[in-house]
């Protein structure tokens, strides 16, 4: 008699999709500079930060079933601790741990009082919007001469203009000029996606996945789901936190908009429109979207607000979860079986839907 | 003496406003467990309804206490029947959507009347504590802090409306079986909620100015006094305004208003983690 087996788990061919994303990542990060100029290079190097800090929200939200409403908090305190680092010291290595140092920390406390009150995923969803309209608010008032922190004035509403660009560690003569720091933020997020995807190997990453699924039978066989849930809102924090660190730098300057409710909103759109609980579909929702704003901005047709809500409106509407998702769904739904596909024609396609 | 009187009237009209700018998200959020975040776009609503109403020469009064919250009950009635009624029982899904919402509010306003902030005169003057000068308009926002308050208890306690709200906040299912039917008076508590949220906007916008963004100015403390206050919509609201209202003030009198808002902050994510159902959720729990 011949025994069914039931289809494996698609857990396991994930490394091809992730090696497909990894390659592909590469070749943008070789191949941008080749075909545009200084101009295209500044902008694909935002879409490179904003795409880390999308990482960073996929990665909470999606994986580790935080909804962080304030996400833009730890970008924000990322990118402060860069400038300040930067103008406070000659080398902006120091600057660069700060940035992510800072955000982790100011997490682990925030974390520590709602993860271990106990409460619900709507009331963190809440409170971390709160910390982030406050932060706005208590950047926005430290405008005058006597809010400095070292050399670095903070600036108010108007920011820290002139923000040190990085520089080569050890070497503080040696700065990036526009083709480094596209370098640094393409391969940055290359590399956060590469940290992402080992993390979520790990035991430690399923077990956050477990908690995600389900959080009682989790803790029923001994996990302790507000430790890994602050460990894992940490860890997002810091990744948060390198994203703030390239923003600053792609403008050389960081002003309090980067706590508003509309950059915290707009990191959720990114992760909702490419794909809640995948890596690859809040890279492309950054994109995507920042281009869309880009346009928008551009045009003066539609105000970006407005537009940002209308996609929000209809995704949670129409397509709750996510393009990418969809695509893979409908993928699989046209190649069913893997012996009418190849290997290698299915990992292709996971590669390109993933 | 003088000062401690101002400080005390102060203190009152800070609550008065907590609790103003709150009630409204609190009667959505207790009755049906929604967040709403485009509240602080509902009451920016009611602010413009007030401005564009007293341009055209309406008294501020009528446009402020009638026109606002009459306006804001209509947008809140169309956005429950175009949007919030397909989400219930999807709690992240409506925040989600209400978010989409605001932005798309702040978004439409400043296409329409532009990023500048316009004015709202106030309309009474000021009386003085002992030597000091104190606004007026603060306990026009006391007074209308109190009503709307006592006016949300007395429909709940003794109109048959009210009643009928409360079985379907406790049960929904047996309410509907009892021949009730939920789907509209979800839709009346949404209504109600938004024009609560529109007579705020109304009542603060000459103090605060209006402008498209003037709704993330009130938004932090009103969803921080929502969730410190627990499922109780008026007794929740009001403990949890005098709290956090006594505490802001103070901290704003002895620094500045924003290190008041962080203290109120910091207090309200403790409390979090001590009472984490809210106030209500551990005392007064039978209260309405």
């Amino acid at each position: 008699m011949k025994l069914k087996t039931l289809p494996r788990p698609r857990q396991d061919a994930g490394w091809g999709g992730a090696i497909a994303t990894v390659v592909g990542g590469l070749v943008i990060l070789f191949g941008m500079p080749m075909v545009t100029g200084t101009f295209g290079l500044l902008q694909v190097t935002v879409f490179a930060a904003l795409a880390i800090f999308a990482l960073a929200q996929g990665f909470i939200w999606g994986f580790g079933g935080i909804l962080c409403f304030g996400q833009s908090a730890f970008l924000g305190l990322g990118g402060y601790a860069y400038a300040i680092g930067a103008m406070n010291m000659t080398d902006t290595t120091g600057a660069v741990a700060l940035a992510v140092i800072v955000p982790m920390i100011f997490a682990a406390g925030l974390g520590y009082f709602m993860f271990y009150g106990r409460i619900s995923d709507a009331y963190i969803g809440v409170i971390t919007l709160t910390v982030t309209i406050i932060l706005f608010n208590l950047i926005n008032s430290t405008s005058g001469d006597i809010y400095h922190i070292g050399a670095a004035p903070l600036g108010g509403f108007n920011g820290i203009p002139s923000v040190p660009p990085l520089n080569i560690p050890g070497n503080p003569d040696d700065q990036l000029d526009p083709t480094g720091l596209w370098y640094c933020a393409m391969g940055a997020l290359i590399l956060c996606y590469i940290l992402l995807k080992w993390v979520l190997a790990t035991r430690f990453g399923r077990v956050v996945v477990a908690i995600r699924e389900n959080e009682t039978r989790a803790q029923l066989l001994g996990y302790d789901p507000r430790l890994f849930k602050l460990l894992t809102f940490v860890i997002g924090a810091g990744i948060s936190g390198v994203a703030g660190c390239l923003y600053t730098n792609w403008g050389a300057f960081i002003s309090p908009t980067v706590f508003s409710l509309t950059m915290s909103a707009q990191v959720i759109i990114y992760v909702l429109v490419g794909g809640l609980g995948t890596l690859i579909g809040p890279i492309l929702g950054a994109v995507a979207i920042q281009y869309l704003i880009t346009l928008a901005g551009g045009q003066h047709v539609i105000d970006p607000n407005l537009m940002l809500g209308i996609v929000l409106v209809a995704f949670v509407l129409l397509v709750p979860q996510g393009v990418a998702p969809v695509i893979r769904g409908s993928v699989r739904r046209l190649m069913p079986s893997r012996s009418v596909a190849t290997p290698a024609q299915a990992e292709v396609s996971q590669g390109a839907s993933q | 003496m003088d000062l401690i009187g101002l400080v005390g009237f102060n203190v009152l009209v800070g609550i008065g406003t907590i609790a103003l700018i709150t009630v409204g998200l609190g009667v959505i959020y207790g009755m049906m467990k929604i967040i709403n975040l485009a509240h602080g776009e509902f009451m920016m609503l009611g602010a413009y309804a007030t401005y564009v109403s007293t341009s055209h020469g309406i008294n501020i009064w009528i446009a402020m206490i009638i026109i606002a919250p009459l306006f804001v009950g209509l947008v809140g009635l169309v956005v429950e029947r175009c949007l919030i009624r397909f989400l219930y029982g999807r709690m992240i899904d409506t925040m989600l959507a209400t978010w989409g919402l605001s932005l798309g509010l702040i978004g439409l306003m400043t296409s329409i009347f532009g990023n500048d902030p316009r004015g709202v005169a106030t309309p009474v003057g000021s009386f003085s504590i002992g030597h000091y000068a104190a606004s007026l308009y603060g306990v026009v926002i006391i007074v209308v802090a109190l009503l709307s308050l006592a006016g949300l208890y007395a429909m709940l306690r003794f109109t048959r409306y009210g009643l009928i709200v409360r079985a379907t906040m406790q049960n929904a299912n047996m309410a509907a079986a009892l021949g009730v039917a939920p789907p509209t008076i979800y839709m009346s508590t949404f209504a109600l909620g938004a024009a609560l949220a529109g007579l705020a906007g109304g009542i603060l916008a000459p103090i605060s100015g209006v402008s498209p963004v003037m709704g993330s100015a009130f938004i932090a403390k009103a969803f921080i006094t929502v969730l410190g206050g627990g499922a109780a919509i008026v007794t929740g609201t009001s403990l949890a305004s005098a709290l956090f209202g006594f505490i802001n003030i103070i901290v704003s009198f002895k620094s500045t208003p924003v290190i008041g808002e962080v203290a109120l902050l910091v207090a309200a994510v403790v409390m979090i983690r001590i009472l984490p159902q809210g106030i209500t959720g551990r005392f007064l729990r039978r209260s309405l």
